[in-house]
């Protein structure tokens, strides 16, 4: 047994409202730069619907993930070692800008630019690919709230897949009865297909807390790892040529905060918190035959963290003490394992994924009470997820790998807790019987309301800090202005797009930046103190920065004359097209 | 060529351009691409990439790029069977010379061809698909002009030997002897000297190419990722041990917080750069 740690996410879909603030606060603290326009690290999918990129669900065509060859062992399913090297000429299946869509911006600037005339100026949509004028006719999140579904519903890879399976009974009048909203990150795997499809070796999982990252030095552009993703959340920066991917805002996990996602969800509904695992099984596990025993060998895997034996192993990997601790107050264990109400995302890709969902029992009970039923009658609601085979089918193949009775006993669960502390709520005694016909306690019960309900923020993010005992060697190296830092340069370096060094991150620059953020002083007058620039001294005059300033010099007599205008900071106009 | 009718009839005198192009030029042609090759490894990780443009289109890459780098790999192949191993041990093994120039013409005229139409085709493609257009900077204009140049001159002297038949010029006799003296430093300048003019152009646009390859995208090829055959598929890596340019594990944080003042970092220039919808205005 080697015990290793993982950090994890649980998403509670009951709680998602669509609101898409996780992926917009995601993209400006990470995708909002040139050659990410397309890139969203978290994005919000409605269900049923394609996805993004569109249809990434659909392996047959993606090859993305593992798949069992004929001797039962695991291997990638686009290909092996060398069959990969063959193709990294030109990748096999690699989605194209048309998969995701041409990010565009619009032409603000005529509206204020344009001379008077009899018409209206209009803000054109302007492509950020070429810069041309162009049409929109796809985005992120297209197909939101159902948008075109009666056009497009049927290319939702899961609904086909039901569709086939049940024998063409369903007719998509069904969107009107259900539709829920999936957000999504990298699912930071246990045996990540992205990992292995790399060539070069620049992706790699952290011992530390199991994030997966791209390393950018280290990353050559052979983008087989958008091949080898099943989930489509690695991306390639088509200006850099370097594959990025959601990072689970490691900078700010590092110092005990939330992810950027999770912080900022209006729906409070993302935990997080640790895994323990056992590292030495994984590969075992995903290679099981029956893809729905998948679960249950990725619940083996985890290991209880409160279990001595465990602790123990953990303790002589070096895992510190005060992760241990976490790892036992784990919310994202509790819900995975402990209530047993959280389930992966496509089991069935045998990646091992560590982002878990729990399935939404909203819809079953709006649709009783629009039907005039007590929502939240434990009978009805019981009732009405059996008599509801398709959403159950849906949200078995999302993730169950189609095994139904998992994903329903998952919403007995929900719906249990419902019936239970609404009985409580209206002064009953505890219902010990509601508990009990979905395996559980009323104490454990309860301890999963306070969890999922009330939801503390302390008990929803238990995020031990990294470690930085080593941390010198995490901070920033030298001064990143020394070589590339003149003013107006836009990101080329000697060999043109994207060369030179990238300024290290760490942990410190988190701090630098709060500094910035919250100190008084505008950032340039740190950033460029003590420094002299003569060409942009006028000859008048001493160059500005060359002497100290005479304020910080009272003994002195007050000059004669006023001292020379200090030069205008670079001024870096703002990027043509985007809003002012 | 010059040399030969500012000294006309000597065979064995060199000029000092024969000297200055056969005898020095190598070696420093060596010492940047070697030098260089180092610098940008140490300095320029990030810019190491193939900067691949499949995201903007696919359908022709999915010809061109394997036709160009599968021929170039045997274009690479030919040009050491030529040049490296000795025609005494070609004869000693039993093939004639007739029949290894029918070989060489086929082998080198196939992968030769297939090669060039390869870059066309990419030439094609990179300038006909807007985005694929947009993303070319300078450089690679350049290097494609050199590395086009050094493939059609290949090939010229290739095709030449055809059309002379058995009258061609034997560069097993000139210009592989020559090759293998550079690596013991005692370059056969005179041997080089003899050959005629294609070779020497090709020759010599091959060092311009291998001068500007450590300064030019082509770098991506001596990252060439066999270790992917041996290297296990699970990467784990302590945040311990990463250091110094480890900072670039991820794609960076505080993003922009300097930009005011700095310019955008690496990867971190905002949406709408200039080179993309200002550069069209």
């Amino acid at each position: 047994m080697r015990v290793m740690a993982q950090m994890g996410m649980v998403m509670n879909l009951d709680k998602c409202i669509g609101c898409h603030t996780c992926s917009v606060t995601c993209k400006q603290a990470w995708t909002n730069r040139a050659g990410t326009e397309y890139v969203w690290f978290n994005n919000v999918e409605t269900r049923p619907g394609q996805g993004y990129p569109r249809r990434y669900e659909d392996q047959e065509k993606w090859h993305g993930g593992w798949a069992l060859n004929k001797r039962g062992k695991l291997v990638l399913k686009a290909g092996g070692r060398v069959k990969k090297l063959f193709g990294i000429f030109a990748s096999p299946v690699q989605p194209e800008l048309k998969d995701y869509y041409e990010p565009w911006t619009y032409d603000y600037k005529t509206l204020v630019d344009a001379p008077l005339g009899d018409d209206f100026p209009v803000a054109r949509p302007k492509s950020l690919i070429t810069g041309e004028d162009t049409k929109i006719t796809w985005s992120a999140n297209w197909d939101d709230d159902l948008g075109g579904s009666a056009e497009n519903g049927h290319l939702d890879p899961i609904v086909e897949k039901v569709r086939r399976e049940s024998e063409d009974k369903i007719k998509f009048a069904y969107e009107q009865t259900f539709m829920f909203y999936l957000p999504r990150i990298c699912e930071h795997c246990l045996n990540p297909s992205c990992m292995a499809s790399c060539p070069s070796g620049a992706i790699y999982k952290r011992v530390e807390d199991g994030i997966v990252l791209v390393d950018q030095d280290k990353c050559r552009g052979w983008r087989q790892c958008v091949t080898g993703c099943p989930y489509k959340k690695i991306y390639f920066n088509h200006k850099t040529g370097k594959a990025e991917k959601c990072t689970f805002c490691y900078p700010r996990v590092e110092v005990g905060l939330p992810t950027v996602c999770s912080e900022t969800c209006v729906g409070r509904l993302r935990y997080l918190g640790l895994f323990l695992y056992d590292a030495d099984a994984v590969t075992a596990a995903a290679a099981v035959t029956d893809p729905r025993e998948l679960y249950d060998a990725q619940m083996d895997v985890l290991l209880d963290p409160n279990d001595p034996a465990v602790q123990a192993e953990a303790r002589a990997q070096g895992i510190p003490e005060d992760w241990i601790d976490a790892a036992g107050r784990s919310p994202v264990y509790a819900l995975a394992k402990v209530y047993k109400v959280a389930l992966p995302l496509h089991p069935e890709y045998r990646t091992m994924p560590m982002v878990w969902y729990v399935p939404p029992l909203s819809p079953v009970v709006d649709l009783l009470r629009d039907q005039g039923h007590d929502g939240e009658d434990t009978g009805n609601l019981f009732g009405a997820i059996d008599a509801l085979r398709i959403p159950v089918e849906y949200l078995a193949e999302l993730f169950t790998a189609g095994d139904a009775d998992r994903v329903t006993a998952v919403l007995k669960k929900l719906a249990a807790m419902r019936s239970f502390m609404r009985g409580i709520s209206l002064g009953n005694d505890p219902d010990d019987a509601i508990p009990e016909a979905v395996g559980m306690d009323s104490q454990s019960m309860y301890e999963m309301y306070r969890l999922m309900a009330i939801a503390k923020y302390e008990e929803r993010y238990v995020i031990p800090k990294a470690h930085v005992e080593q941390a010198h060697d995490l901070e920033e190296m030298g001064c990143s202005l020394d070589f590339e830092g003149g003013p107006g340069m836009q990101d080329t370096a000697h060999f043109g797009e994207a060369s030179g060094r990238p300024v290290p991150v760490a942990v410190e620059t988190f701090n630098a930046l709060r500094d910035r953020q919250t100190s008084g002083s505008a950032p340039g007058e740190t950033t460029l103190r003590g420094r002299v620039n003569l060409l942009n001294w006028d000859g008048t005059g001493a160059p500005s920065g060359l002497f100290p300033e005479k304020a910080l010099l009272p003994e002195k007599p007050p000059p004669e004359k006023p001292p020379p205008p200090k030069p205008a900071a670079p001024a870096e106009s703002p990027p043509a097209g985007e809003q002012p | 060529m010059l040399a030969f009718e500012a000294e006309p009839g000597s065979a064995v005198g060199l000029s000092a351009l024969d000297i200055v192009l056969w005898g020095v030029l190598p070696y420093v042609m060596v010492v940047v691409l070697v030098g260089g090759l180092l610098w940008r490894y140490k300095y320029d990780q990030f810019g190491w990439t193939t900067r691949s443009s499949q995201l903007y289109e696919s359908r022709l890459l999915r010809i061109a790029s394997p036709l160009f780098h599968f021929g170039l790999l045997a274009v690479i192949a030919g040009h050491f069977f030529g040049l490296v191993i000795p025609m005494g041990w070609t004869q000693a093994a039993g093939m004639s010379q007739e029949f290894y120039h029918f070989n060489a013409l086929l082998v080198g005229g196939i992968a030769g061809v297939g090669t060039l139409g390869g870059i066309l085709l990419l030439i094609y493609r990179r300038r006909t698909t807007g985005p694929v257009f947009m993303a070319t900077t300078g450089n690679d204009k350049t290097m494609y002009v050199v590395l086009t140049a050094a493939i059609v001159f290949g090939l010229w002297t290739t095709l030449a030997s055809v059309f002379e038949g058995e009258h061609g010029h034997n560069y097993r006799e000139t210009v592989a002897p020559w090759f293998r003296s550079l690596f013991i430093f005692q370059p056969d300048i005179a041997a080089m000297a003899a050959a005629p003019f294609s070779f020497h152009l090709h020759t010599l646009v091959g060092m311009a190419l291998f001068v500007i390859w450590p300064f030019t995208r082509l770098v991506h090829a001596f990252t060439a990722p066999f270790h992917y055959l041996f290297r296990p598929y699970i990467v784990y890596r302590s945040r311990d041990r990463e250091t110094g340019g480890a900072g670039a594990k991820g794609t960076a944080g505080a993003a922009g917080a300097r930009s005011s003042t700095a310019g955008a970092r690496r990867g971190w220039s905002a949406v709408g750069t200039r080179d993309r919808d200002t550069r069209n205005r």
